[in-house]
C-alpha cells in the first residue's frame, strides 16, 4: 500500500484495499468547468433543442400555441446555453475561439458548430414571429432550427463522454439516450408550463417517451458500469438523479392528468423541467466524483486488464 | 549523499551501475538509503562503535592487507612502557588531567625503533588490536542497534572488496563530523582504510563531502582562527617569538613540511611586499597572534561577558544556523555593532525586532543597544572567483549578471573597506598601524564600481619568483625570491594561465581529466598516489594501476601526477643527516609526515587521544557499556544559564534527537526559504517519528508536535514515517527523532529552528559542535507563546534536576 | 513515418524516465519553473505541508509541470539483505530484530506529460490550441487556447490543468523552445543521475528495454516499463517511465485508454439517440390534436 503513515486517524479511513493508489490522490483532473455554467449549458441546451423540434412540428400541424413556445424557448434556452459557456470561458470572444477551426474529433468543436447556427435560426424565427417581420425567412430558419434540435439534445452527451472522467466515459453508451430522453421531458415541460392545454397534447406524448427513455438509461448508469454505477447511486450525483427519477416520474404522472387541470398540467411541466435540471447537474456530479477517486479509474482499468488480457484493448 | 551531494551522488549511481555494492549508514533510511543496495540504521553517535567493530572484524580475522600496512603505516612503530591504553585506564588514555580536563600527550609518543614483524607486544599493531578487541559484533548491537548479522555482512563486504586487487571508498560528511568525537570518527575510518589497504589507490579513500560551495577553500585560505593559508598553524603570542622558533617547534623536521620555512616566508612576501626582508624576519611580527580559543562559539560566550563587542557576519547565519540559537541572539544583542553581509535580512540580522526572545519577552526590542549595519552582498553568479570543492578542485567562476542595486563582492567589500582604512591611517605613526600600512594592497579593478580584479588576487595567491608565476610549490625558497599566498595552490596560475578555469570535456581526455580544473597540490588528483604501487614501485595489482616506477626512464609514471619526487627510486634510502623530503625513503608514501608513514595510531595532533575509542555524546539516553568513562573526557563544555545540558539517561529527556539536511533547503536558510521554487517544496518544519514513537505519545502524521531539552522548546509539524526506525540499544528500545535545521522565522517557509534545542558542547580538536546526537522530549500539540515557554522550560528542568545547575 | 504529419519531420523526441536511479531531488520540477517561467506561489498561504512523505507539490499541473512522487512502503523482511552480497535486490533497511521487523523502500519517480501518440488532449480541443509540433510532441499555444477546458478531462494522465486567474491551460512543452535550438530538455538538464533522458523515442525505447533486462538480471525483477508500448490504450506515449511497482502505486493509470477512440461509437450512439428524439417528436404529433 502507498499509505506509508498509517498513523491511527488514517488507518480508521482506509478501506479494505481492493485497489492501490499514490495516496488515495485522483489520476485524473475533474473536469475543469464552472458549476452551474455548465450543467446549465447541458439543460438549456437540451430543452432548446427539443423545444425547436416541437415547434417545427407544431407548426406544420397547425398548433399556433406550441408552436409559438416552442420558438421562444428554442431561442431563449440556446442563447442562454451559449451564455452560460461563456461565463465558463470567462470572456466573450473566447466563444468566437471555438469557431476558429471545424474538428470532428472535438465533440466541443462540433457541439460549437452546432450550437452557433441553431442558436442564431432559433434567435432569428423568434425574433421575426415577435415582429411579424420576414416571416418566410423566420419560418424557414425556425424549420432548420427544429431540424438540428435533436442534435441539440444528445451531442452534449458526446461532450461529456468523450473524457477520460470515468462517470462519463464508461457511460458513453447511456448518456446520449439519456439526455435524448431528458431533453425531450424538458422540451414537454416547458410546453406542458406555458402552454393551453388544448395544444398539449404531443407534448405530452413526447414528455411520456422521454420519461421512458430518460429513467431505462438512469438505470442502466446506476446499475451496469461496474464499480463506477456507483458514483451515480452515492453522494450529491446520487441524491441529484434520485431527486431527477422522482420528479420524472411525477411529472409523467401528472401530465396524464393534464388534460383536465391546468395546475395539473403547469406542475407535469414544472417538475420535468426540474427533473431536467438535476438529471444534467446529477450527471456532472457523479463525474466529478468519479474523477476525485482514483478507485473509479484504477478498478475498471484493472479489470478490462484481467478480461483482454492485454493492455488498451 | 542524495540529499546533500545530489549532482556527486550520479558517480554513486554511475558506480552501482558498474557493479559496485553501496551501503549506507545513517540513522534514518534517506534518499540516499533508498538507492543503497543496504542501509544500516544505526543510533546517532554510534559510529565509532560500529567502525571499532570493523576494525576488530578485520584484525581478529587476519583480513588486513599485512604488505601495505607493513611497508606504509606506522603499525611496527614501539610504544613507550608508560602509554597506557583505555582498555587499562576504563576509557581514559595516559596523560590525562581531570583538573583541566587535557592530555598531556607526551606518553603517546613513539619510543623508537619498529618491529616488522609486527609481533611486538607494544607495536602500534598490537596495541590496536587489544584496544578493539571489544567491540565485538554483540557489543556493536548493544551499542548501536545494528544487529549482528548485518554488521557481519557489512564487514564481509568491504573486506571482500579491499586488498590488493580491489578498493572500497568511504564517504562522509556532517553525520561523522558534528560530535564531540567527530576528529576520532574520521580517524577510526582512515584506521579501517588504512588496514584494508585503501588510501592512496584508486576507488579507495576516506573522501570528505563538504559544504558551502567553497567551503574547502576557506579552510585552505582560511577563515578559521587557527591557521594561516595552507594549514600552516597560526603563530601563539607566548611561544612563537619569532620566525626562527615558529618555524622550529611547528615544522616536522622531515617530510614535506621540513619546508615550512620556505612555505611561511613566501606567505609573509605576498602578504608585506618589499617590507619584508630577511633583515626584519620577514614581518613575522606584524602577522597576528593566537592567545587562547578564539572559536566561534568562545567568542559567543567572549559576546555575553562583554568581551568582545563588534561582529562580523560574512555569510553566515548563527541565529539560525549555530547550535543554541538563544545564546547566539543573546550574544549579539549584547554587542556595540554587528555588521551582516548577505544576499537576504536573514535572522541574524533581525533578531533583535522579531527573534524568538522578543516574543517571549526575555528581549526588549528598544533595550538592545546593539547598531546593526546591513550590507547587500553579491551573491556568487553575480561576480568572479573560485570555488575549491570536496575534492580539492579549484574551479572558476565568471560573473554571469551584474549584481543587482549596493550589492556588492566580498573583494570589492574587503578591498575597498582595507582602502579606506589604509587612507585613514596614512599618516599614522602609530605602531600598531604599521602592519595595515605596509601591506601589499594594490589590484587593479574595473568597471563603475571599481571591482578588484579576481584573477589579480588568485596570482598572487599562486605566487612569483624572479621568473615570474611559479608552477609549484617546490620552487618556493626561504631566502624572500618567492612570494605565495597559499602554497598549496603554488601552480593554479603556472604560466600565469588560470587553470582554474580550465574545461575540457571528460569525453576529450583521460579518465584522471587532468584538464578540468586545477587540483591542489600541483594538480593531483589522488593524493599520496605513490602509495598505490608496492614499496618496489610496481602496482599492487594491474586491475588498481595508478602510479608506478619506470625504471629504464626513472621516474614514476601515472595518468595522475605522482604524489612523490618524480625521480626518487623506490630504493631511495636517506643519506644521515638529509631533511625535508630527502629524509624519507623511496618507499614512503605519505610524504607529508615526518616518518612518511600513515599513522594508524597518532602521537601527536589530536587533544582527546591517539587511538578512537566509544564513548557516548554528551548528551545520551544509556550508559556507555565500555567504560565508565562516559563522555569524550576532553569535550568542551560550556554550561552557563542558557546552556544547560540534559543529564546522561534521564527519563525526562529520553528520546534521541539528530539534525540534518533536505534536499530542498540550504543550510539557515537564507538562500533558499526567500525563493517560491524551493520554499513550496518543503514549505514547514517537520520532525520525522517512528510510528511506534507516534503511537506511544499520541504524534499524529500531519498534526503539531512539541520538542523539549533543557534549553528550550520548539514545535514542528509531524511526519510518521517507517524510514525511521526504533532500536534496541542496551536492552531497551531507542527511539529517535529526526529535525532538519533549516528553519527560521524570515522568509516565505517559516518555523521554529532546530538548533534553539542543541547545546553548545564541542570537540576539542576542531571546536566543532554536536549537532547530530543529543536528547530531548516530544509531544503532541503546539509548542506554548509568549512567557508560558520558557516556563515549560523551566519546568522540565526542574523535573530533570538542572535548573540552576551551571554546568 | 511520423504522426506529426510534417513534411520535414524530425524524429521523435521524448523521455525514458528510469525511476530506479531517481533520487527525489526535485532539480526537474524547479528547472522547468525557471526556464518556463511558472508563476510561483507569492504567498505561504499558497503553499502546504501535504504529508505526502517528501512531495508537497502533489500533482502535475497548470503550474507543476514535471512532479516527483514519494512512495514509502514497508516490504517484507526476508526482502532484507542479510549476508548474500551478490544478490542484490531492492534497497532496504535492515533493523535489528525488533518486534516489527519490517524493511522499507522509498520510491522516487518524476511524472511528466506523456506527449501521447494519441492524444485526447490534443483531439478534444476545439481552438487547435493544442498542436503536434514536428517532434511528434504535443504542445498548447497559449495565445490561441481559449481555456474552455475540454483538454482537462480528457487527459487520461491527468496532466493537463487549467491556471486558476489565468483561465488557460498549460502543461509541459517537451521544451519546444529548446529542443528546437538542438538543446536538451530543461528537466533532463538538471536532472542529476540521469533518471530523466532525453532523446530519440525509437532509441530511447531500445535503451529501455535493455535497462530493465539488466535490473531483472540484478534480481530486480519489478522493475517494468509503462508507457513503451506501441499497442498500448493512447498508441504508447512519448515520455515512457521504468517503474518498480505498479502505475497506481505511483499515481498513473494502470491501462488508460485515449477517450476519442471511442468517439467514433459515440456519435453513433448519440446520432441514433437524436433521430430517435427527432422520431419521437414527429410521433407525438401524429394523429391526434388532442
Ligand atoms: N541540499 C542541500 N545540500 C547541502 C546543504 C544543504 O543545506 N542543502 N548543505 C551543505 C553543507 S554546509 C554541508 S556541511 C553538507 C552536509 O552534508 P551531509 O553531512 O550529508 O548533511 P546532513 O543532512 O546534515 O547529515 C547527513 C546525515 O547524517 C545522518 N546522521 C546524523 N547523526 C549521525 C550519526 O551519528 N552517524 C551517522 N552515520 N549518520 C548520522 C543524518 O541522518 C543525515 O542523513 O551538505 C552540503 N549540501
Ligand atoms: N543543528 C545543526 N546545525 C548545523 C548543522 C547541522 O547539521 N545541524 N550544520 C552546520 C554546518 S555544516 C554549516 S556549514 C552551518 C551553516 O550555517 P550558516 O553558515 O550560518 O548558514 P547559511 O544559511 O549557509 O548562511 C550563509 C549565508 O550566506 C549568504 N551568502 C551566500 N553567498 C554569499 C556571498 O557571496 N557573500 C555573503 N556575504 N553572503 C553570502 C546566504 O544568503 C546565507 O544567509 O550550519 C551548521 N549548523
Ligand atoms: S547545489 Fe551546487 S554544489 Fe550542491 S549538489 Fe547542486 S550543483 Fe553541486
Ligand atoms: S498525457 Fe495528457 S496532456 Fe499529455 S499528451 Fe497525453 S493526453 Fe495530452
Ligand atoms: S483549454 Fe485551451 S488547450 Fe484545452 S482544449 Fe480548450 S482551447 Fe484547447
Ligand atoms: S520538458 Fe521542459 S516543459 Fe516539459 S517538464 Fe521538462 S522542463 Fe518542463
Ligand atoms: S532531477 Fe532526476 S533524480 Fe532529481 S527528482 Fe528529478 S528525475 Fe529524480
Ligand atoms: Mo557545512
Amino acid at each position: 500500500m502507498s499509505r506509508a503513515q498509517p498513523s491511527r486517524r488514517e488507518r480508521a479511513m482506509v478501506e479494505p484495499a481492493e485497489f492501490r493508489s499514490y495516496y488515495g490522490r485522483p489520476i485524473v483532473k475533474e473536469p475543469a468547468w464552472e458549476q452551474p455554467d455548465v450543467p446549465l449549458y447541458l439543460f438549456l441546451g437540451g430543452t432548446a433543442g427539443a423545444s425547436a423540434s416541437m415547434a417545427t412540428m407544431a407548426r406544420v400541424s397547425g398548433l399556433p400555441k406550441l408552436a409559438r413556445v416552442g420558438t421562444l424557448v428554442a431561442a431563449g434556452g440556446s442563447l442562454a446555453s451559449v451564455a452560460a459557456l461563456i461565463h465558463d470561458l470567462g470572456r466573450p470572444e473566447r466563444f468566437l475561439y471555438m469557431l476558429r477551426v471545424f474538428k470532428p474529433t472535438s465533440p466541443l468543436s462540433v457541439g460549437s458548430w452546432i450550437l452557433a447556427p441553431f442558436s442564431g435560426l432559433a434567435t432569428a424565427s423568434a425574433a421575426s414571429m415577435l415582429t411579424g417581420r420576414l416571416r418566410p425567412i423566420g419560418t424557414l430558419a425556425g424549420g432548420a432550427a427544429g431540424l438540428l434540435g435533436p442534435a441539440m439534445c444528445t451531442y452534449t452527451a458526446v461532450l461529456l463522454a468523450d473524457t477520460a472522467t470515468p462517470a462519463w466515459h464508461e457511460g458513453r453508451g447511456d448518456l446520449p439516450v439519456l439526455f435524448a430522453g431528458s431533453a425531450a421531458t424538458s422540451g414537454a415541460g416547458a410546453a406542458l408550463l406555458l402552454v393551453p392545454a388544448t395544444e398539449t397534447a404531443p407534448a405530452r406524448r413526447l414528455g411520456l417517451a422521454g420519461a421512458a427513455a430518460e429513467l431505462a438509461a438512469g438505470h442502466r448508469l446506476e446499475h451496469n458500469l461496474g464499480v463506477v454505477s456507483e458514483t451515480y447511486r452515492g453522494g450529491r450525483a446520487g441524491t441529484l438523479l434520485k431527486a431527477g427519477k422522482a420528479l420524472t416520474a411525477l411529472g409523467a404522472g401528472l401530465s396524464l392528468l393534464s388534460k383536465r387541470s391546468r395546475v395539473a398540467a403547469a406542475a407535469a411541466g414544472a417538475a420535468y423541467l426540474a427533473a431536467g435540471v438535476c438529471t444534467r447537474f446529477g450527471v456532472y456530479a457523479a463525474g466529478v466524483a468519479s474523477a476525485r477517486d482514483p478507485k473509479y479509474t484504477v478498478v475498471p482499468q484493472r479489470e478490462r486488464m484481467a478480461r483482454t488480457g492485454s493492455p488498451g484493448q | 549523499m542524495a540529499e546533500c551531494h545530489p549532482v556527486g551522488f550520479q558517480w554513486v549511481m554511475e558506480a552501482k551501475n558498474r557493479g559496485a555494492k553501496i551501503i549506507h549508514v545513517d540513522p534514518r533510511f534517506t534518499r540516499t538509503s533508498a538507492l543503497a543496495h543496504e542501509h544500516v540504521g544505526l543510533r546517532a553517535g554510534s559510529d565509532i562503535a560500529f567502525l571499532g567493530g570493523l576494525i576488530n572484524y578485520v584484525l581478529s580475522n587476519g583480513k588486513e592487507f599485512r604488505d601495505y600496512v607493513v611497508a606504509y603505516t606506522n603499525a611496527g612503530a614501539i610504544l613507550r612502557e608508560d602509554f597506557a591504553d583505555t582498555e587499562d585506564l576504563d576509557g581514559l588514555f595516559s596523560g590525562f588531567n581531570p583538573e583541566t580536563g587535557e592530555y598531556d600527550v607526551e606518553s603517546w609518543a613513539y619510543e623508537g625503533g619498529s618491529d616488522e614483524t609486527l609481533e611486538h607486544p607494544r607495536c602500534v599493531f598490537q596495541v590496536l588490536k587489544r584496544h578493539y578487541a571489544r567491540y565485538t559484533p554483540e557489543v556493536v548491537a548493544d551499542i548501536c542497534g545494528v544487529s549482528p548479522e548485518q554488521f557481519l555482512d557489512v564487514a564481509e563486504a568491504i573486506t571482500a572488496n579491499s586488498g590488493r586487487r580491489r578498493t572500497t571508498a568511504w564517504v562522509y560528511s556532517v553525520g561523522w563530523t558534528h560530535h564531540t568525537v567527530g576528529v576520532q570518527y574520521i580517524r577510526a575510518a582512515s584506521i579501517l582504510q588504512l588496514l584494508l589497504g585503501n588510501i592512496g589507490r584508486p576507488g579507495g579513500g576516506i573522501l570528505a563531502l563538504r559544504g558551502h560551495a567553497s567551503i574547502q577553500g576557506s579552510t585552505d585560505i582560511p577563515t578559521l582562527f587557527n591557521i594561516l593559508p595552507g594549514y600552516i598553524p597560526m603563530p601563539h603570542a607566548h611561544q612563537h617569538l619569532d620566525l626562527d622558533m615558529f618555524v622550529g617547534l611547528d615544522a616536522g623536521k622531515t617530510g614535506f613540511w621540513g619546508n615550512m620555512r620556505s612555505y611561511v616566508v613566501s606567505l609573509l612576501k605576498a602578504w608585506w611586499g618589499e617590507h619584508a626582508t630577511a633583515e626584519n624576519d620577514f614581518r613575522f611580527d606584524h602577522l597576528p597572534r593566537l592567545t587562547g580559543d578564539h572559536g566561534t562559539y568562545q567568542t559567543v560566550y567572549n559576546q555575553l561577558s562583554g568581551k568582545c563587542k563588534g561582529y562580523f557576519l560574512a555569510g553566515e547565519n548563527p541565529a539560525v544556523g549555530s547550535a543554541n540559537g538563544k545564546l547566539q541572539r543573546l550574544g549579539m544583542a549584547n554587542l556595540d555593532w554587528l555588521v551582516v553581509r548577505d544576499m537576504q535580512l536573514i535572522e541574524s540580522a533581525t533578531f533583535w525586532q522579531d527573534g524568538p526572545e522578543i516574543a517571549t519577552g526575555e528581549l526588549a526590542s528598544e533595550e538592545i543597544g546593539t547598531e546593526v549595519f546591513f550590507l547587500p552582498a553579491a551573491s556568487h553568479v553575480e561576480k568572479d572567483g573560485s570555488f575549491t570543492n570536496t575534492q580539492r578542485l579549484l574551479q572558476w567562476h565568471h560573473k554571469a549578471v551584474e549584481p543587482p542595486g549596493d550589492a556588492r563582492s566580498e573583494l570589492w567589500f574587503y578591498y575597498h573597506l582595507g582602502r579606506l582604512i589604509r587612507d585613514k591611517l596614512r599618516d599614522s605613526t602609530d605602531p600598531r598601524d604599521v602592519p595595515l600600512r605596509e601591506l601589499t594592497w594594490s589590484y587593479p579593478t574595473h568597471g563603475p564600481t571599481d571591482e578588484p580584479d579576481a584573477e589579480s588576487v588568485l596570482a598572487e595567491i599562486n605566487g612569483s619568483g624572479p621568473d615570474g608565476p611559479l608552477a609549484t610549490f617546490t620552487a618556493l625558497a626561504d631566502d624572500g625570491s618567492t612570494s605565495c599566498g597559499c602554497w598549496i595552490y603554488c601552480g593554479v596560475y603556472a604560466d600565469g594561465h588560470n587553470h582554474a578555469a580550465d574545461r575540457v570535456p571528460g569525453a576529450k581526455q583521460d579518465w584522471v581529466a587532468s584538464r578540468w580544473a586545477w587540483a591542489w597540490p600541483s594538480n593531483r588528483r589522488i593524493l599520496y598516489n605513490r602509495a598505490s604501487a608496492d614499496p618496489d614501485g610496481n602496482p599492487w595489482s594491474e586491475r588498481k594501476r595508478y602510479v608506478w616506477w619506470d625504471a629504464e626512464k626513472g621516474t614514476w609514471i601515472s595518468p595522475d601526477v605522482p604524489d612523490f619526487e618524480a625521480t626518487k627510486p623506490p630504493d631511495y634510502t636517506p643519506p644521515a643527516g638529509a631533511r625535508a623530503q630527502d629524509a624519507l625513503s623511496g618507499s614512503d608514501p605519505f610524504i607529508m609526515q615526518a616518518d612518511g608513514k600513515a599513522w594508524l595510531f597518532a602521537p601527536a595532533g589530536l587533544t582527546d587521544g591517539p587511538l578512537p575509542t566509544h564513548y557516548e555524546p554528551h548528551e545520551s539516553p544509556v550508559d556507555n557499556p565500555l567504560y565508565t568513562q562516559q563522555a569524550n573526557p576532553a569535550r568542551q563544555t560550556f554550561g552557563g544559564e542558557h546552556n544547560r545540558y540534559n543529564p546522561v539517561a534521564n527519563e525526562i529527556y529520553p528520546y534521541v534527537f539528530t539534525t540534518y539536511r533536505l534536499t530542498e533547503h540550504h543550510t539557515a536558510g537564507g538562500m533558499s526559504r526567500g525563493l517560491p521554487y524551493l520554499s513550496e517544496l518543503q514549505p514547514e518544519f517537520f520532525c520525522e517519528v517512528s510510528p511506534q514513537l507516534a503511537e506511544e505519545t499520541g504524534l499524529e502524521h500531519g498534526g503539531w508536535a512539541t520538542i523539549i531539552s533543557a534549553r528550550t522548546a520548539i514545535e514542528a509539524r509531524v511526519l510518521v514515517t517507517e524510514r525511521i526506525k526504533p532500536l534496541r540499544v542496551r536492552g531497551r528500545t531507542i527511539h529517535q527523532v529526526g529535525l532538519p535545521y533549516h528553519w527560521g522565522s524570515n522568509g516565505l517557509s517559516t518555523g521554529d529552528s532546530a538548533n534553539d534545542l542543541l547545546s553548545v558542547v564541542l570537540d576539542p580538536n576542531v571546536h566543532i559542535q554536536e549537532a547530530k546526537a543529543a536528547t530531548c522530549d516530544i509531544r503532541p500539540g503546539r509548542r506554548p507563546r509568549g512567557a508560558a515557554l520558557p516556563e515549560l522550560v523551566r519546568e522540565y528542568q526542574r523535573r530533570a534536576g538542572v535548573e540552576g545547575s551551571e554546568a | 513515418m511520423s504522426e506529426s504529419g510534417y513534411a520535414d519531420a524530425q524524429p521523435r523526441m521524448g523521455f525514458f524516465t528510469d525511476t530506479s536511479v531517481c533520487i527525489g531531488c526535485k532539480a526537474c520540477e524547479v528547472a522547468c519553473k525557471e526556464w518556463n517561467a511558472v508563476p510561483a506561489p507569492d504567498d505561504p498561504s499558497g503553499m502546504d505541508l501535504l504529508g505526502l512523505s517528501y512531495d508537497n507539490t502533489g500533482d502535475l499541473g497548470a503550474n507543476n509541470w514535471r512532479h516527483v512522487a514519494f512512495i514509502e512502503q514497508q516490504v517484507p523482511a526476508s526482502r532484507v539483505n542479510k549476508s548474500d552480497v551478490d544478490n542484490l535486490g531492492m534497497p532496504t533497511i535492515g533493523a535489528p530484530e525488533q518486534e516489527d521487523d519490517t524493511g522499507v523502500r522509498w520510491l522516487m519517480s518524476s511524472d511528466v506529460c506523456k506527449h501521447c501518440t494519441h492524444a485526447a488532449c490534443l483531439d478534444v480541443c476545439p481552438t487547435g490550441a493544442l498542436f503536434r509540433t514536428e517532434f511528434d510532441t504535443v504542445v498548447v499555444q497559449p495565445d490561441i487556447c481559449n481555456g474552455c477546458g475540454y483538454c482537462v478531462p480528457a487527459c487520461p494522465y491527468g496532466v493537463i490543468e487549467k491556471r486558476e486567474d489565468d483561465g488557460r491551460a498549460f502543461k509541459c512543452t517537451l521544451c519546444y523552445d529548446r529542443i528546437g535550438d538542438g538543446l536538451e530538455p530543461a528537466c533532463a538538464k538538471a536532472c542529476p543521475t540521469d533518471s530523466i533522458q532525453y532523446g530519440e523515442v525509437s532509441e530511447l525505447r531500445q535503451r529501455a528495454v535493455e535497462r530493465k533486462q539488466a535490473l531483472h538480471a540484478d534480481g530486480v525483477t519489478e522493475a517494468r516499463l509503462y508507457g513503451d508500448d506501441p499497442d498500448d490504450g493512447v498508441g504508447g506515449t512519448g515520455a515512457f517511465f521504468l517503474l518498480l511497482d505498479e502505475p497506481e502505486v505511483y499515481g498513473l493509470p494502470p491501462d488508460p485508454v485515449v477517450t476519442t477512440r471511442d468517439l467514433p461509437a459515440m456519435w453513433r450512439r448519440a446520432g441514433a439517440a437524436a433521430l430517435g428524439v427527432a422520431a419521437a417528436v414527429v410521433a407525438s404529433f401524429a394523429g391526434a390534436r388532442r
